[in-house]
């Protein structure tokens, strides 16, 4: 790539920082230069958004059926998976797996609840009566 | 040792090591030649593992390898500790910046304040430095960003602690001490970086890793369309593209970082050669970036058929000779 091919197309990197790519100078040399974004890689970037969107839309649509418990809901909003839900919480894959049941939902403690509360950055209370931003 | 100076880099581990290595007073070091005596450079597709859904794809060598590396072939030798307890993580930080010690830190970026939204998934091989503490608030060198920024004590812990796949375990490592290096130290650096980044592009064993890793990927690409259907198919390609083109890796999925790396090893190892197999990785590089706008066309919805994606797998196998032959020129010089 050459440095006066660098693009500087608008992303999410606006206002933040502008990254450091390596370029060939005019002298045909390696040398750095900064860019704001590329639009290529933003369109990806904003479509992974979207899935992600998407995704938390599925599980909010399950638990207003009553098919699964808010912990899946709030799982996707905050883009953790199995594992790294596991890992905020300590309980195991499989009890996850179990409470994202409404029935067994309900039946957690309040210590429990908490757990899961502290893992997704919210109190008891909105994730036992959850209010779907 | 030198007061702490901040240097921005492509890629948050060779920035760490440029940096903390700087400040030992290796004036010489560029993020080239850290990336390169580590050799940084890298191609696999882990088969069965998805991640946030996509391919799971790298083109550099593990978290960590770098700064090992490096250190070890400059005769610096490293402290690195984990831990169980976070007041231990924390304590540990917290003596080692009043005693004006530079600390680099691993840490996940879902927590990270100063960094966009949109760039905040759980990915917890992130590098930072701790220069100092003011006002109660950690000063961090963060490499990817332009300038320096802080950290409060609990968002810092945070990030320490983030969990999932490579959990950093509060991890923090630094220079401990800085043996004698010469001239030949330098150049053996380099020549050992470039050999063992020869074996990794040529030898690994299998079909997922180095040049070999690349054609595995075209081959999955083109069974994508149907397999997974057009909506899913697409968002792979956008993982791939993220993975090669996003902030940290310079550009054309690290490749151009390792070409400037044997420009600058050429004027070291005072050996023009090296400017040929330069060039090669640029063009390279240059594959990639098209590779790039190629897949584009496909996630932004202009090019659907199986022919596209056909097309982008046959830039990865044009891709995979390339490096092949820069990677067999590059072991076949004396050096």
């Amino acid at each position: 790539m050459k440095k006066s091919e660098v693009p500087q197309d608008k992303s999410a990197l606006e206002h933040f920082t502008r990254e450091v790519c390596y370029v060939k100078n005019e002298e045909g040399q390696y040398d750095t230069a900064l860019s704001t974004g590329w639009e290529t890689k933003k369109v990806a970037l904003d479509q992974a958004w979207e899935e992600i969107d998407r995704r938390i839309n599925d599980a909010k649509e399950q638990v207003l059926k009553g098919e699964a418990s808010p912990i899946l809901y709030f799982m996707e909003l905050k883009l953790m998976d199995l594992s790294v839900l596991a890992g905020y919480t300590k309980f195991w894959k499989w009890q996850i797996k179990k409470h994202m049941k409404p029935a067994a939902f309900a039946k957690l403690s309040e210590a429990q609840l908490k757990r899961y509360a502290n893992a997704f950055d919210i109190s008891v209370a909105e994730l036992t009566n959850t209010t779907f931003k | 040792m030198k007061p702490f100076e901040h240097h921005q880099t492509a890629h948050c581990e060779n920035g760490v090591t440029v940096s903390l290595l700087k400040q030992q007073g290796l004036d010489f070091m560029t993020e080239p030649l850290a990336f390169g005596m580590g050799s940084g450079l890298f191609y696999i597709h882990i088969p069965f593992l998805t991640v946030n859904n996509g391919p799971a794809i790298s083109f550099r060598t593990m978290p960590g390898a770098i700064f090992k590396r490096t250190c070890k072939s400059l005769n610096v030798t490293v402290e690195r500790k984990k831990f169980k307890s976070h007041q231990a993580a924390s304590d540990a930080l917290e003596t080692l910046v009043k005693a004006g010690t530079s600390v680099g830190c691993q840490v996940g970026v879902f927590h990270l304040p100063y960094f966009p939204k949109e760039y905040r998934f759980h990915f917890n091989a992130h590098n930072l430095i701790v220069f100092g503490k003011e006002d109660g608030r950690y000063l961090v060198s963060d490499p990817v960003m332009e300038v320096t920024t802080s950290l409060s004590p609990e968002e810092l812990e945070k990030v320490r602690f983030a969990q999932g796949a490579l959990a950093p375990k509060g991890h923090l490592y630094y220079p401990k001490q800085v043996g004698i290096i010469t001239e030949e130290t330098i150049r053996k650096g380099i020549i050992k970086g470039i050999k063992r980044n020869c074996r990794d592009m040529l030898y690994i064993p299998g079909n997922v890793a180095g040049v070999k890793g690349i054609k595995y990927t075209a081959n999955k690409i083109e069974g994508w369309r149907d397999k997974l259907g057009p909506r899913q198919a697409a968002l792979h390609l956008g993982q791939i593209v993220r993975m090669q083109e996003e902030i940290g890796t310079g550009g054309g999925g690290f490749r151009f970082l390792y070409a400037a790396f044997l420009e600058e090893a050429a004027v070291i190892l005072k050996n023009d050669e090296l400017i040929g197999v330069s060039e090669q990785i640029t063009k390279a590089g240059d594959l990639w970036r098209d590779s790039a706008l190629q897949m584009s066309g496909i996630y932004k919805g202009r090019l659907t058929a199986q022919a596209d994606f056909k097309a982008s797998a046959d830039i990865l196998r044009e891709i995979s000779e390339v490096e092949k032959q820069a990677f067999k020129n590059l072991r076949a010089l004396k050096l």
